[in-house]
């Protein structure tokens, strides 16, 4: 119902965000602020959350536009260190364009790639402790390969077959690692968040000196248990890396949507009284210096920070999703921190360390050995083929124990099964 | 012992017997409770073990997912069931799949404490029964106590179980047994024999059910509050009834819910939820699917109404002693 119009006053109107550009659009994204690599301070690890204005509005970078690394937040990192990196960043986009095309090739149901992305799984990755608990999206698939978990175990997980861990219980790349540190995936947005808070907690009240990390994209930051997290993280000066992953899209909505047109998702941790750093997400040096500085102040019991790793989405949301229906093609070739592989090998290059032809070598080397692997895991069936996992392991692990209702609904489903002569009935 | 002390004692023993054992919630800990149940344990265990939280359910279950992750073994509370609807998603989601999804790697050992039901002038925010809700939601578990004795017997069992377990405790017998009489003088538990609570360690397992009273006419399924409302209708009728007080929802004790339908041959079942979709439901289709051709009436539901929980009308909502009474009378008609 209309109220009676004020004279005096314009009518209201709401603000719809819109995202810069869409499909066909030519990109332009001059307005987007890139300070010099040098110019982020590196605070002590303790200093107060209430000195972080500066470090939540700008952007701690390391290499510099000749691909040195430069500056406060400079890790120093040896050759190998960086190679390594290097490597698993290469090894991590390898296997999301094998896996990506293994589900075109309809021999699983879904995949979703990190690509443009990988710095921040395995920048971080690389500076915490092997013993440090995760808990990750859906796209931080560079955690495990950096932690050498066995690349079979991801496939085998993807094709739902029976050598996977999870019985095929679980949707394709929701991996779960207890040994290697990893959070069992859940599809529910940000419920990891509070998680991670509470591992941390439960860490620190029992005197361990391990700490947790967790990572979220910034359209889940949006989410309640989001806010939960941190101020539960902040109450209790948990030992946690809050990691939001702006990647700038959330499936088909721009980070406005999650807030991004008003203030910068490190700039949240102000309110919450948590030390906040906006990093530049494709440059691995930063993430790397990032994480250990936060990890630094989590296990010397200064407290959480919240890290915003600013970076670009270069493919689709998941194989489910088309972005050519939503955002300009032109945004990932623009993107002004360009490519986060590009940039690591390029520095490496720079310090005399490596060379075109290593690196065609080295994604050689990658692109091979997850053909092999790829061959290996398939030897324990594709999804759909009939090597899954024994039917009455359905309702394993509901409970610790089967209650009388899921075995009588077992035997029912078995005694079906063996009724019907369908090949499901083949245990 | 009341039931708000054994709850407490509860936990006493088991944050005595295991380090692992946390207790949280809002106002849990400096003062011990808005109910007085974790009265003490801060000041005996510590605030490292007994801590107050932030106003946030879905941060509190979380948190204590995390923890259980950990290796810990929380006990959250949420201060009134009919605030537990922000930790929806962490029990649904996460607290109840954690086990299944890692197919055993992680596991989410925590049982969320929470007053509920009405009978209190609790109005509609602070008298709900939403036991239903969790019911249907595979991986969890589902207990509700009668009694001082069972409440202890059964939160000990509850903290213990590797599973996360949902313990609603009747906050309109947290002091005494209720009978149904609103306006009648109050009772304490220090007559009734459910009061008397050992001091130790005791446990009563999960998934079985208690025959409270042996009868030949009629089966009355009944839980919470309402086994004392049902015991005293039956007095106050005369009819031969045999009460099962279920004790946990998830998993039911089906055993004794057949055996007692096969004597009898007629099934009441009563609770102060509403009807559609509650757990009377499942327990009517249970009976049908198990008793069919033993049964001489049709299978009875005494509920609440279909309706949020009213303030000034409480006792016109309550399924009390007249609602009961004209139900069994019902279900006796052609006996």
């Amino acid at each position: 119902m209309a109220s009676e119009q004020r004279a005096n006053l314009k009518p209201l109107s709401l603000h719809v965000p819109e995202p810069k550009f869409r499909p066909g659009d030519e990109v332009d994204f001059s307005d987007i602020e890139v300070p010099a690599a040098d110019a982020a301070k590196r605070p002590d690890v303790g200093a107060h959350p209430d000195t972080f204005h500066e470090l939540s509005y700008g952007l701690v970078r390391v290499l510099d536009e000749n691909d040195r690394a430069v500056g406060q937040w400079n890790p120093r990192l040896d050759a190998d260190v960086l190679r390594r990196m290097l490597r698993n960043m290469a090894m991590t986009r390898a296997f999301d364009e094998r896996m990506f095309r293994a589900q075109r090739q309809g021999k699983t149901s879904f995949y979703m790639k990190s690509t443009g992305e990988e710095a921040v799984a395995v920048g971080a990755a690389m500076a915490l402790a092997s013993d440090d608990m995760c808990f990750p999206s859906y796209r931080q698939q560079g955690i495990l390969i950096t932690r050498n978990y066995p690349m079979i175990e991801m496939m085998n997980q993807i094709y739902s077959n029976k050598g996977d861990k999870l019985q095929g219980k679980q949707l394709p790349i929701m991996y779960s690692s207890k040994e290697d540190g990893f959070f069992s995936i859940s599809g529910n947005l940000a419920t990891q968040y509070p998680q991670a808070v509470g591992w941390a907690m439960a860490s620190a009240a029992k005197g361990d000196t391990r700490i947790a990390a967790t990572w979220c994209g910034e359209g889940s930051t949006a989410e309640g248990d989001f806010h939960s997290a941190c101020t539960f993280a902040s109450v209790y000066r948990a030992p946690v890396i809050l990691n939001v992953v702006n990647n700038q899209w959330a499936i088909s909505s721009f980070s406005g949507f999650a807030g991004a047109e008003a203030t910068t998702f490190a700039a949240r941790a102000i309110g919450y009284g948590i030390a906040g750093l906006r990093v530049d997400g494709n440059d691995a040096l930063a993430v790397y210096a990032a994480t250990l500085w936060a990890a630094e102040r989590a296990r010397t019991n200064q407290g959480p920070t919240l890290i915003e790793h600013f970076t670009y989405r270069a493919e689709g949301h998941s194989t489910s999703d088309d972005p050519t229906g939503y955002r300009s093609a032109q945004e990932y070739s623009n993107w002004p921190l360009g490519d986060p592989v590009t940039r690591l090998k390029n520095h490496l290059i720079a310090l005399g360390e490596w060379d075109e032809e290593r690196q065609e070598a080295m994604d050689k080397e990658c692109a091979d050995l997850v053909r092999k692997t790829q061959k290996d895991a398939e030897k324990n069936g594709i999804l759909g083929h009939g090597l899954h996992q024994p039917l009455d392991t359905l309702f394993e692990g509901v409970y610790e124990e089967m209650p009388w209702h899921l075995r009588e609904q077992q035997q029912q489903m078995m005694a079906e099964e063996e009724a019907s002569g369908r090949p499901w009935a083949r245990k | 012992m009341n039931m708000i002390q054994a709850v407490n004692s509860a936990m006493d023993v088991m944050m005595a017997r295991d380090d692992n054992v946390v207790v949280m919630g809002e106002d849990v800990g400096y003062f011990g409770g808005v109910f007085r149940a974790t009265a003490g344990l801060q000041n005996k265990y510590g605030k490292q073990r007994v801590f107050d939280t932030p106003i946030t359910e879905c941060g509190i279950i979380g948190v204590a997912v995390g923890m259980g992750a950990y290796g810990l073994r929380p006990v959250p509370e949420i201060q009134f069931a009919d605030y537990i609807y922000p930790a929806l998603d962490q029990l649904v989601s996460e607290a109840a799949r954690l086990r299944y999804r890692s197919a055993g790697e992680f596991t989410a050992p925590i049982t969320v404490r929470s007053p509920f039901g009405g009978g209190i002038f609790g109005g509609q925010t602070h008298s709900q029964s939403p036991e239903s809700i969790f019911a249907h939601v595979s991986g969890l578990k589902t207990v509700i106590p009668s009694t001082p004795y069972d409440a202890k017997g059964l939160l000990i069992s509850a903290i213990e179980d590797n599973d996360p377990v949902l313990f609603f405790e009747p906050k309109r017998i947290y002091n005494g047994p209720f009978d149904g009489h609103w306006d009648g003088p109050s009772k304490n538990w220090s007559k009734h024999p459910g009061g008397e609570v050992p001091t130790g360690y005791y446990r009563i397992p999960l998934g079985k059910a208690n025959t409270v009273r042996e009868g030949q006419d009629v089966t009355i399924l009944a839980y919470g509050t309402m086994v004392h409302v049902c015991q005293n209708v039956v007095k106050e009728t005369g009819v031969d009834a045999e009460i099962v007080d279920l004790r946990s929802i998830v998993p039911v004790d089906i055993e004794a819910i057949e055996e007692s339908v096969k004597k009898t041959g007629r099934c009441m079942i009563v609770h102060e939820a509403t009807r559609t979709m509650g757990f009377g439901a499942e327990l009517s289709a249970l009976v049908q699917e198990r008793c069919f051709y033993h049964l001489e009436a049709p299978v009875t539901r005494v509920t609440g109404f279909d309706t949020p929980y009213p303030h000034s009308l409480e006792w016109a909502y309550f399924p009390g002693p007249v609602r009961i009474g004209e139900a069994l009378k019902n279900i006796m008609k052609d006996a």
